[in-house]
């Protein structure tokens, strides 16, 4: 029973589920916003960041988009808010707001 | 023709292995079972199956590995015993759960402690509820031929579910016994070749594999393995039926003897079954009504054909060869009794735990179960219905 993901809802019957919940198609995680688990977001003051990348290389979430070689701003979609990036980041460019938004 | 050889139930197993040739088998060594993967792991040394052994370093590692090759679209097998199964314990769920069709050979054996390495069936029994498909033998022709249909059950498209082939512990596993093989080719013809729908290594159709379920769909997804376990029964006896056809041995739910007119009927699963029936013989001799059920498939549990054909006994007996510790029962005493209770039947039951950790069952101490059910029917009552056999006190 090959089902595209967009079918496996939270309306559908234990009958219309894939066996053992797999889920066809790839790279399907893209669409689990696990950022909506965030209790501390990051925010990154550009002004500071001196483009070090040892934040994107910690990121355990892949949520610090690195493009030509430069950070850009974070994925909030996927970021769960662990802080990680905040410790590590040598110039103090990272703040953790309290919150999830 | 068929073959008439002289094997242990590892040596019985492992050739039925070697038929069905499967693609990954992952195993990790524990007496009573380590000689299957000793023996097939020859096989694959002498070229005479395509396998991979990937020699793992704990059962854990065992069935994790052949999960992951299920997973990835090839037939996976592995083997253990006791312990080396109760540290396979988390992947047990995963592999019901993914609704992977892999196969275990479980040589019974007891779980310590004391340590001990013979036979009881606590180390199945404490997995009944993990969601696979358990199908028992009483010898090693048993053992053999329920290897041989394990595979047709488990990948069948209303099932897709492990299924763990059970056998007792050194008394099949290291008795040498008079078997019949299959030809090659008719077991391997039987057995057939696997062709996954859906599988990780198919590169067109990309799949992902035991996803995070939350809790809008963690009850759907355990409801469906549950009717999966339903449909096993028909499938079961499907493959059964065509099993008979090659090679005419018969095989149901579970096997009767002597049952249909009988007054007393013990309930016993494994290799204690064929003690059970010398001692109906004496006491048939002995004008008593005495008849054995023997279960071959304990889950899913035929709850159902079993209450009706044990519905006009005047006492049954299950006998557990493995202590329940509810104070209560064991679990084919649990299983039962439930069963008659759906069925509407009131009836004398007495349930005896008996034979662990190798304790011998000889036909003597099984003959006194009938005595004892003689007995209850004569005193009208039950007394104690939790007992021990052949315990010293």
């Amino acid at each position: 029973m090959r089902t595209d993901v967009s079918k496996q809802n939270e309306k559908v019957k234990w009958q219309d589920l894939t066996p053992g919940c797999r889920i066809a198609g790839g790279g399907t995680s893209v669409a689990f916003h696990t950022g909506e688990w965030r209790v501390n977001t990051p925010v990154i003051d550009m002004e500071k960041c001196t483009q070090c990348l040892m934040c994107a290389a910690v990121c355990p979430d892949s949520s610090i988009p690195v493009i030509d070689k430069k950070r850009g701003d974070f994925d909030y979609d996927h970021c769960k808010g662990c802080g990680i990036c905040a410790k590590v980041c040598p110039f103090h460019a990272i703040e953790m707001k309290e919150g999830g938004k | 023709m068929a073959i008439r050889e002289r094997l242990s139930g590892n040596e019985a197993v492992a050739t039925a292995m070697r038929q069905i040739n499967p693609d990954v088998m992952a195993a990790f060594p524990i007496t009573p079972s380590t000689e299957i993967p000793q023996y097939f792991s020859s096989y694959v040394a002498n070229g005479k199956v395509d396998t991979v052994f990937v020699p793992v370093e704990s059962e854990h590692s065992a069935m994790s590995a052949v999960i992951g090759a299920e997973a990835a679209g090839v037939r996976a097998i592995t083997a253990t015993s006791s312990c080396g199964m109760a540290l396979m314990w988390e992947l047990l769920y995963v592999a019901s759960s993914s609704r992977l069709p892999l196969v275990m050979a479980l040589v019974n054996r007891a779980l310590s402690a004391p340590i001990n390495i013979n036979c009881d069936h606590s180390d199945s029994m404490g997995a009944r509820d993990a969601g696979w498909i358990q199908i028992y033998s009483e010898n090693s022709q048993e053992a053999y031929d329920n290897m041989l249909m394990a595979y047709r059950i488990a990948e069948h498209k209303d099932v897709r579910l492990p299924v763990m082939i059970c056998q007792d512990g050194f008394i099949i596993s290291h008795g040498v016994e008079n078997i019949v093989l299959l030809e090659d080719d008719i077991a391997k013809k039987f057995v057939g070749e696997y062709h996954p729908e859906e599988y990780l290594l198919n590169s067109k159709e990309p799949l992902a594999v035991g996803p995070y379920a939350t809790a809008p769909y963690f009850m759907e997804s355990r409801r469906a393995h549950a009717e999966a376990l339903k449909h096993a029964k028909k499938v079961i006896l499907d493959v059964a039926d065509e099993f008979e056809k090659i090679s005419g041995r018969k095989y149901g739910f579970f096997e009767t003897y002597k049952t249909e007119d009988a007054d007393y009927i013990m309930i016993v699963i494994g290799s204690a079954a064929g003690a059970g029936k010398d001692a109906v013989d004496i006491l048939r001799n002995q004008g008593i009504k005495a008849g054995v059920l023997k279960i071959r498939m304990f889950r899913p549990f035929p709850a159902e054909q079993i209450a009706e054909a044990v519905k006009n006994a005047k006492v049954i007996a299950c006998m557990d060869r493995a202590e329940g510790f509810n104070t209560n029962c064991g679990p084919i005493g649990s299983e039962v009794k439930s069963a008659l209770y759906d069925a509407g039947i009131q009836m004398k039951v007495v349930n005896y735990v008996y034979g662990l950790g190798g304790r011998d069952v000889p036909v003597a101490d099984l003959k006194t179960v009938f005595e004892d059910m003689v007995q209850i029917d004569k005193d009208g009552c039950t007394g104690e219905t939790y007992r021990y056999l052949s315990v010293r006190e």
